[in-house]
This record gives structure tokens, C-alpha cells and sequence, in this order.
């Protein structure tokens, strides 16, 4: 219980960090950083429940009011904002991403993960955001997908990113991620 | 400590959180009942008015809280007039942001532990287990903690990497970054053990 409490608050504590050291380019508008990258990093690494409780216990500390979004914006109002979609999403997105990360894991690691991630981070995150951003600025969802089909290439590459990187994690901490 | 509370202490801050937390609940409801464009520009003018109770320099930052959604919202505004009507936009703009702005009040205004204090009186009023609210505390309290610990990380990976080459850093530094947060969680892990005996 020591180690799943640890590793699901230093992942949310990740997905925070993330938010905050500038390393990839934001996007103009609507900002989708590496944090989605710790979303579907949390699902692939500490598993379908674990990893969404971990995006759960971030969002909580967002909604507290801690400044853990990416570009330093947290609190009550981004709920209200047109990313609440993709905010209700994260967790959703990683507990896919981790169930059929570890459903399907067997002959080729690294592509089923890519696709666990894509399913999760991209596909199933992508629902909630559009539905949310609609619902919020009072489009049709074909208008709000039109918008946000954009973001979806560097998506896709970050859930190859994700893909990469767990391979390496459980080949250099073996014992250390108990899938599942 | 990370926080979102503003510096200028206004008579907001030392309302309970509870009233806040409801207030703003109720708004989010009633909201969504608003008539027409001109009715969500009153309610917007109306937090506005609720900020400057407390001062211009309390009302100053509320609207720098709200820089961050003005882009978005002048590109919905604008969707809008070019497709429906600037009636729907001016209607959907301005509630979002009167929403989004009584919502930011209420973060600026109530104090990290005051809210912890509320959600755990909440959980025992659900009669959730004193252990499971523990370990929720516990859990809050190492993400706080261990969030610097990690972007001082990242930022040292970040300058280690720039003494080493001329291009960015970027995705190949999120290995290194996620073992050690990995191998953070392991330590925490085995000093919580030590000291806590069960979780």
C-alpha cells in the first residue's frame, strides 16, 4: 500500500511538473502539453486503476486550487473553461490506456502500447474534450472537432513517445511496475 | 508553496469555504438559465462587481486570472458572429467567463487547507473509513511536496542537457524524468513504511 500510494501521488506530482517546466511548444488557444504525455504514461506504467487515480488526484489538487496545469493555471475556474472536457477526460484516457496497455501486451510491446495509448490518450481523451468544448462554447460537435482535429497528430506522437518510453521503464525497473 | 491565493487579502478570504463552495455551485446552476447575451453581460459586470468590493487591486488581478481564456474567448466570439449570430456568442463568451471568473474568486479566496478541510468533513459525513481519508491527506501532501522536487529535476535534466548539445531539449529527456520519479516513489515508499508502520 506504501509504494501504490507513492507511486500514484509522484505521478500526479509528474503530470504536474510537466505542466510546469516549459519543454515542449504550446499550441495557440487551447494549450494540450506534455501532460497528456504523464496522462498516458500514467495509465501504461502503474496500470488502468492506479494510473487514473493518480490523473484523479491531480485534477483534485487542481480543483484545491494549486496552479499545476500546464502554463500555471489551476483552481475552480478551468472547469468552468473550454478544456473541461479534456480535464474529465484525463482520467478516463488513462485508465483505458492502461487496461488495454496491459490487455494486450504479448508479442510486440512496444505497438500494442503505442495503440493502448493512442485508444486512451487520443481516441477516448478526444470524446470528452470535443463533447466538453461544445457543450461550453455552445458549437455543434462538428464544429468543435473541426477545431480540435489539430491537435490530434502531436497526440499521436506523444502516445509513440509513451509507447518508448515504457518499453524502457519496465526493461530497466523490472520489479518496480507491477502492471495491473 | 505552490498556491493560487492571491497576495492582496480582501474580506472574501476569511469567509468559510463551505458558503463559497455552494455559492459558486448554485451560480454554475442558475447560469445556465441566463436569457440572452445581455443578461450574461450583467452577470459578468456582477462578478466583476463582487471583485472590486474588495478593492482595484483585488479586481487587477482577477482580470489577469482571466488572460489566459480571453484568446479563446474572442476566437469563440468570433466563430460565432462569422457562423450563428453574436447574439449566442456574446451570450456564450459571457457567461463563460462570468462562470470562470466567480469560480477563480472563490480559488483565490479560500486557502489550500481550508478546502482539504471541507472535502475531508465531507468524506466523513459519506462515512468514508478515517484510514482512506488519511491516506488522501497523505496523498495531497506528497504531491505537494514532491511537485517542486520534480520541475527542479526536469530543469536540471533541461540544463545538463544544453551544456552537453546546441539543440532543445525535448522528448528524450522524459525517460531520465520518469525513472526518477519512479525511484523517488520507491524512497518515499520505503520511508513511509518505516514510519507508518500501516497505511
Amino acid at each position: 500500500m506504501a509504494r501504490h500510494i507513492s507511486q500514484i501521488a509522484l505521478f500526479a506530482a509528474l503530470i504536474a511538473a510537466l505542466g510546469l517546466v516549459p519543454k515542449f511548444d504550446l499550441a495557440a488557444g487551447v494549450p494540450i502539453t506534455a501532460q497528456s504525455l504523464g496522462v498516458m504514461l500514467a495509465g501504461c506504467l502503474l496500470g488502468a486503476r492506479r494510473g487514473a487515480l493518480a490523473v484523479l488526484l491531480f485534477l483534485f489538487l487542481v480543483a484545491l486550487g494549486l496552479p499545476l496545469l500546464a502554463g500555471g493555471r489551476g483552481g475552480l475556474g478551468v472547469f468552468m473553461g473550454p478544456t473541461v472536457g479534456f480535464l474529465v477526460g484525463f482520467p478516463v484516457a488513462a485508465f483505458v490506456t492502461g487496461y488495454f496497455s496491459t490487455k494486450w501486451r504479448g508479442s510486440a510491446p512496444v505497438v500494442t502500447t503505442v495503440l493502448a495509448a493512442i485508444l486512451g490518450g487520443v481516441v477516448v481523451l478526444y470524446v470528452f474534450g470535443i463533447v466538453g468544448f461544445a457543450l461550453v462554447t455552445g458549437q455543434t460537435l462538428a464544429q468543435a472537432t473541426s477545431i480540435m482535429w489539430v491537435f490530434v497528430p502531436g497526440d499521436v506522437v506523444k502516445a509513440g513517445l509513451a509507447g518508448l518510453i515504457t518499453e524502457s521503464v519496465l526493461r530497466l525497473r523490472p520489479g518496480l511496475v507491477a502492471q495491473g | 508553496m505552490l498556491s493560487l491565493n492571491s497576495e492582496p487579502r480582501s474580506f472574501w478570504h476569511a469567509l468559510p469555504a463551505g458558503p463559497k463552495l455552494l455559492a459558486l455551485l448554485l451560480a454554475t446552476g442558475l447560469a445556465m438559465w441566463l436569457p440572452n447575451a445581455a443578461a450574461a453581460a450583467m452577470a459578468f459586470l456582477g462578478v466583476m462587481g463582487l471583485y472590486a468590493l474588495a478593492g482595484w487591486a483585488f479586481l487587477r488581478q482577477g482580470l489577469l486570472a482571466l488572460r489566459p481564456v480571453l484568446f479563446v474567448a474572442a476566437l469563440i466570439l468570433a466563430w460565432h458572429g462569422w457562423a450563428l449570430s453574436w447574439e449566442q456568442g456574446g451570450l456564450v463568451v459571457a457567461r463563460m467567463l462570468a462562470l470562470i471568473a466567480l469560480a477563480n474568486l472563490v480559488s483565490m479566496t479560500t486557502a489550500l487547507a481550508d478546502l482539504l478541510d471541507r472535502v475531508e468533513r465531507a468524506l466523513a459525513w459519506l462515512r468514508v473509513a478515517p484510514l482512506w481519508r488519511q491516506r488522501l491527506a497523505l496523498s495531497v501532501a506528497l504531491v505537494v511536496r514532491f511537485t517542486p522536487v520534480l520541475i527542479l529535476k526536469g530543469q536540471q535534466l533541461q540544463r545538463a542537457w544544453r551544456a552537453r548539445s546546441h539543440r532543445r531539449p525535448g522528448w528524450r529527456l522524459m525517460l531520465p524524468f520518469v525513472l526518477g520519479a519512479l525511484d523517488d516513489a520507491e524512497t518515499v515508499s520505503e520511508a513511509l513504511r518505516a514510519r507508518t508502520g500501516t497505511l
